[in-house]
């Protein structure tokens, strides 16, 4: 049961083999189970959890179903759901309680999925290793010693070990495909604009978009069709037709021009993710690709640009925290100001702060042009790139993190070295290109993360590309040994 | 551009964090490597480069003046530190 497919649960469920009540208390029972040890959830609400499959049960009964009725979900506790708890990894969210929904929280309620619980992930999802959640550190089920990644690390952690069918996400600089590839799933980040913002709690909003993380490529496609689509409460999001992401799954990928970026395959990626990566690769050859050398020689640039303008946008995005309306205020402060300073300095983790210091520094008069105005126009430097790299590929492949999962505390000591994690990520967010990683094999008893980054709006045709390795592997039914 | 121990307090008060002597000294050994890490920027010519924020150059929705939200105050201020008669609770700012 936990390691089949959507389409299988939905059949099931339409069948009458299994409620939803049944397929939701199994998912619950192995969150008892596995929680304590991995800590995916940081909030779960049986009773809410299970009117939800309940209201799912009758609705099938009805023959009223979606694709997507009765199965449970798990939502990364970033997305408001109206009278769920929503702390974003953040003491400065502890006892938040969010009194409105975000319009993917209430797209899923409208498909009749069950919610079935929030998953931890980097505070404010700033952060590749889940490491700065307040609520405590993520293990990653392939190894309990070892980062799952970050920032959507509950999500990728709870779909790993089978804790649930699948999950939402968010990226802003690789948050949902490092942790895929490092917990060996898969997900997508769309393209910016496609799925709404409105209710997700802000981190930088020009790259911030949300995205499935499931098993599949074909799972992913499901929870597109649910999680996408226009919504006027984002001032960013794209008015476009409501689209099928399932449509191209099983068409041939003969005549694929496949390109592969010179930087990505350089210095600093590990030998044996670098194999993994050429073993798909080769798979894709099989299957009719043509494959392109291209080069994207901004790429280097994306990290220190990213470093400029995420946290700009976070030092102004996290200026609301200021214990008034919401949220956390300290208990003790001689006067407003001080209570600001206090409450800021005791509900944000130290990388926020971090990243809000290093954002006011160049927003700050003075600095504007050199810092933000630069990164600005370099980041469309770095999305000309692609556009040039496109008209001689259909796709860029490569890998999606340079190295398989690490040890815990490797990397916090040096904010920097945790920053380059994302090299291979980042610059998607800045072109707004949508990218996926899907399981390609292990390096040692690591998974390893395939990254497939599209053109605009090519989410469908990526999924099946994507879907045509799953016929051919089964890396993506693999599972971690004790879940 | 180095940043000193008055800089690291100058952007903590800018950004409303209190900082003591001790999280400044980390503060600046870590905000110097970012922002070394940063610097790698300024080597790039992007004279006649336009400034980019959206992937897709749009330009702001126009929607029709129409009152579109209710009055939720009572459900908003249940989150809350402290309000009183609708109104939220702040120390005194003028004497």
């Amino acid at each position: 049961m936990i390691n089949k497919s959507l389409k299988e649960l939905a059949a099931l469920l339409a069948a009458k083999q299994i409620s939803s009540v049944e397929l939701t208390r199994e998912f619950l029972a192995r969150i008892a189970r596995l929680n304590p040890t991995i800590n995916a959830f940081v909030t779960l609400d049986e009773e809410r959890t299970l009117a939800q499959a309940r209201a799912a049960d009758e609705r099938i009964a009805k023959g009223e179903a979606a694709p997507l009725t009765g199965i449970p979900i798990a939502q990364k506790d970033i997305f408001a759901a109206h009278g769920w708890r929503t702390t974003c990894g953040s003491r400065m969210l502890e006892n938040f309680i969010a009194p409105y929904d975000a319009h993917i929280v209430q797209e899923f309620d409208r498909a009749g999925a069950v919610n079935l619980g929030r998953t931890n992930m980097d505070e404010f999802a700033m952060g590749s290793s889940n490491e700065t959640s307040h609520y405590g550190k993520v293990r990653n089920p392939w190894d309990v010693e070892r980062v799952p990644g970050g920032s959507s690390g509950g999500s990728a952690a709870a779909v790993a070990a089978r804790m649930c069918p699948a999950a939402t996400g968010t990226d802003t600089g690789g948050s949902i495909r490092q942790p895929a590839s490092l917990c060996g799933l898969s997900g997508l980040k769309p393209t910016y604009g496609v799925c709404s913002r409105y209710g997700l709690v802000a981190f930088a909003s020009s790259l911030d978009q949300a995205g499935p993380m499931a098993k599949s490529a074909e799972d992913l496609a499901l929870m597109m069709n649910v999680m996408a689509g226009f919504d006027p409460r984002d001032s960013t999001s794209l008015p476009r037709e409501k689209e099928d992401y399932a449509r191209d799954l099983g068409k041939s990928l003969a005549g694929l021009r496949i390109g592969l970026p010179r930087e990505y395959f350089a210095e600093g990626l590990d030998s044996g993710v670098a194999q993994v990566v050429q073993n798909a690769i080769a798979e894709y050859r099989k299957l009719g690709a043509q494959i392109v050398e291209i080069s994207l020689p901004n790429n280097k640039l994306s990290i220190p640009v990213y470093y400029v303008l995420a946290p700009a946008e976070a030092s102004s995005n996290l200026a609301r925290f200021d214990g008034v309306r919401y949220g956390y205020r300290a208990p003790e402060y001689a006067d407003l100001n001080d209570m600001y300073c206090k409450t800021r300095a005791q509900g944000f983790g130290a990388e926020v702060k971090r990243r809000i210091m290093i954002g006011t520094y160049v927003l700050s008069a003075g600095y504007y042009d050199a810092y933000y105005l630069k990164a600005q126009k370099i980041r469309r430097l770095i999305a000309q790139d692609f556009v040039e790299a496109f008209k001689h590929c259909d796709v860029i492949m490569g890998p999606t993190a340079p190295g398989t999962a690490f040890k815990f505390g490797e990397k916090t000591a040096d904010p920097v070295q945790m920053y380059l994690e994302d090299l291979y990520t980042i610059a998607v967010n800045l072109a707004g290109l949508p990218g996926m990683s899907i399981p390609a094999g292990f390096a040692g008893n690591l998974p390893v993360g395939l990254q497939i980054i599209g053109n605009y709006f090519d989410e469908a045709k990526m999924l099946n590309i994507g879907h045509a390795l799953q016929q051919q592997t089964d890396w993506h039914l693999r599972l971690p040994e004790g879940v | 551009m180095s940043l000193n121990l008055s800089d690291v307090k100058r952007i903590a008060h800018l950004a409303r964090v209190q900082i003591d002597d001790a999280d400044a000294e980390i503060a600046l050994r870590q905000l110097s490597g970012i922002l070394g890490l940063i610097e790698e920027m300024q080597s790039v010519n992007t004279d006649g480069i336009a400034p980019m924020s959206h992937s897709q150059d749009v330009t702001q929705r126009l929607r029709d003046d129409v009152v579109t939200e209710t009055d939720q105050r009572a459900l908003f201020q249940s989150v809350a530190p402290a309000v009183e008669g609708g109104l939220y609770l702040v120390p005194k700012v003028i004497e």
